[in-house]
This record gives structure tokens, sequence and C-alpha cells, in this order.
């Protein structure tokens, strides 16, 4: 327990698993403009492929690992007011700019200058006004349909197999499907 | 070692690669991936220098605190390690304008310099209104099966797919 305290402490591990996560994110192609604009053309599937393979990998084993107790889980809290016009805002801004908050930082070690003197400078000044307006926001729109931090499983009240399951293979088969449709 | 020198590997080595990181993150630091908070407290910070206190008691400063912290230093490794990937692979080199971006609007770097500020703009507000991003909400949030973050990562698609078809059709 105190040992797991301490390494939940160490901001180090951030770094080393940064690394990784960066190191993969170029080996994906993920760092490139022209990579995202294909998938939100769709045109090319590139995205979507790591994305789903990462989740249904890593929900399997951190489900795996929570039925151990090894982990906790932390799930974000939302509502509909919070996650449907901030999700679309974010797509809007995904497109136009060609880069999310993860895969610009990888675009900026790939040298890519647009994502480092724009693209930077337009995320920090996004996430300033959202600041600023936060105080006016919270208890109105942030607060609508508001279904905490519930998880699928406990939204239905099932064992947390019961939709892992069914999740892995529908992912599966849709990663099956675009790989027979040449996509 | 030849496969780290590789430009591309496939996007399912790549996926599961990230899927297992994601089990070492939540085993050693007991977080998940995730990148964009860091963003709004180095904006924070630069209030904090601008502005100088009081900055830190703003209710949103308040709630996600200014400690750049463990992901602070994941954002760091993540520039790192896409520079050391790049370099390894020969795939590394300064650019201003993407390929696909010059072909449909032109090659001037002012005109992509500001648009991608505008997008970030959009990103950085999007991402703390919906409280989270690609990574923490696409991938970590995803994996958990939270509900808040299937229905955000739907929504960065729907958005995503019709502000890119609507920026290339003004192409022509």
């Amino acid at each position: 327990m105190t040992r797991k305290q301490v390494q939940q402490r160490s901001p180090a591990w951030g770094l080393l698993i940064g690394l990784i996560f960066g190191f993969l994110l170029h080996k994906g192609g993920a760092t490139k403009y022209d990579v995202i604009l294909g998938q939100l053309l769709l045109e090319d599937f590139t995205v979507l492929k790591i994305m789903l393979s990462a989740v249904v990998t890593g929900m399997i084993g951190i489900y795996f690992m929570k039925g151990r107790g090894w982990v906790t889980l932390s799930p974000k809290a939302g509502s509909l007011g919070m996650n449907i016009p901030g999700g679309l805002l974010f797509g809007v801004g995904f497109a136009v700019l060609g880069y999310c908050p993860g895969t610009i930082a990888g675009a900026i070690g790939n040298g890519y200058l647009d994502a480092l003197v724009g693209g930077l400078a337009g995320i920090i000044i996004g996430t300033a006004l959202f600041a600023a307006l936060y105080p006016r926001l919270q208890k109105g729109i942030l607060q609508k349909g508001d279904f905490g931090d519930r998880t699928l499983p406990k939204l239905l009240r099932v064992n947390d197999w019961a939709v892992v399951a069914p999740v892995s293979l529908l992912i599966v088969l849709l990663l099956a499907w675009l790989e027979s449709a040449g996509l | 070692m030849d496969f780290l020198m590789e430009v591309r590997w496939s996007p399912y080595t790549v996926g599961i690669g990230l899927g297992v990181l994601s089990w070492f993150s939540f085993l050693v630091s007991g977080k998940p991936l995730a990148c964009s908070t860091t963003f709004a407290r180095l904006g924070g910070r630069i209030l904090q220098a601008l502005q100088g206190q009081g900055v830190e008691d703003r209710p949103y400063y308040q709630k996600i605190g200014l400690a750049l912290g463990w992901q602070g230093l994941l954002v760091l490794g993540v520039v790192l390690g896409a520079f050391v990937s790049a370099l390894l692979s020969g795939d590394f080199h300064w650019q201003w304008v993407p390929t696909r971006w010059a072909l449909a609007f032109g090659d001037s770097p002012l005109r992509r310099v500001v648009v991608a500020l505008v997008g970030g703009i959009f990103l950085g507000f999007g991402a703390r209104w919906a409280g989270g991003c690609t990574s923490g909400h696409g991938i970590s949030g995803t994996l958990q099966l939270a509900v808040s973050s299937w229905i955000s990562a739907i929504c960065f698609f729907i958005g995503g797919i019709l502000a890119a078809f609507g920026l290339f059709a003004l192409a022509g």
C-alpha cells in the first residue's frame, strides 16, 4: 500500500509513459495533419484503427485488473450539456487545426511549425477563454442532463463483462469490416 | 532493432501498444493517459505571469489546480518520444504547411498558422467544455466504458467530420 502511494506520487512515471506515448503516436502517423484530415474526410481510417485497437486492448486489460483489485477506475463525470456541445466544438477544432491536444505535442516533436506557432497558442487561448466563462457556465448548461461518473455497466446495472465482451466483439467486427472494405 | 527505424507501423501494432501502455499507466501511476488539462494549466500560469496573484483563485483554476505535475511531464514526454521516433526513422523535418493543406489552400505559412490558431482555440475551448480530449475521453475514458467519454468521443468525430467536409468544400 505504501509502495503504491509512493508510486502514485512519482511524476517521473509521467515522463516515461509520455515518451512511449509520443513514440507510438509518431509510428502510427498520428502526429501528421494529413493523416488526421484523411480520417475526418473518411479517406484514411488510420486514426480510427489506432483508437479502436487501443480501446479494445486497454479495456480488456483494465477490467481484468479491476476484477483482481489491482487498479481503480477513474471515469470522468459528465452531462449532456458538457459532452455534446463540448464534443462538437472540439470536433470543429480537431478538423480546422488538424491535430488534437495529444497529437499536437507529437507534431511539435516531429518538427511541424504550424502546430508549434499556431495550434499550441490557440489551444492555450481556448482553455483560458473557457476558464473565463466557467463561472457563468458552471451552474447552467454544464449541469444539464447530468449523469455523473457512471460507466456503462453501472448505468445498465450489469456485470462488467456483460458490456466488455459485446463491446470488444463489436469493435473487432468493425475493424474486420474496415479491412475487408479496403478502408 | 530495424523496426525502430521504420517511419510507420501498422495502426494495430500502435493501438495495441497504446492499450498496453494504458494498463501500465493505471498500474504504476493510478492515472489514465490524458493531455488537455495541461494546456489549461499552462494558460493559467501565463495569466498568472501577466496579471499576478489571484489567477489561481478563479473557479476553474481552483478546480484543476495549476501544478503541471504528472500530466505535464507526460505531455513533455510525448514531444520527446515523437522527436526520438521521427529522428530514428529519418522523418524529422521542419515544416510550416502540411501537404494536404497546401494542395487545397496554397502554401502560405501565414494563412496556415492563422487557421491553426483559430482551430486551436475551438479545440482548447471544446476540450475543457467536454472535460477531456481525444486521449482522455477518446482512448482512456472509452476503454473504462465511461458514459461521458463515449458521448464525447462520438461528438468529436461528428463535429470533426462535418467541419472537415465543410472546410475542404470551400477549397472547391
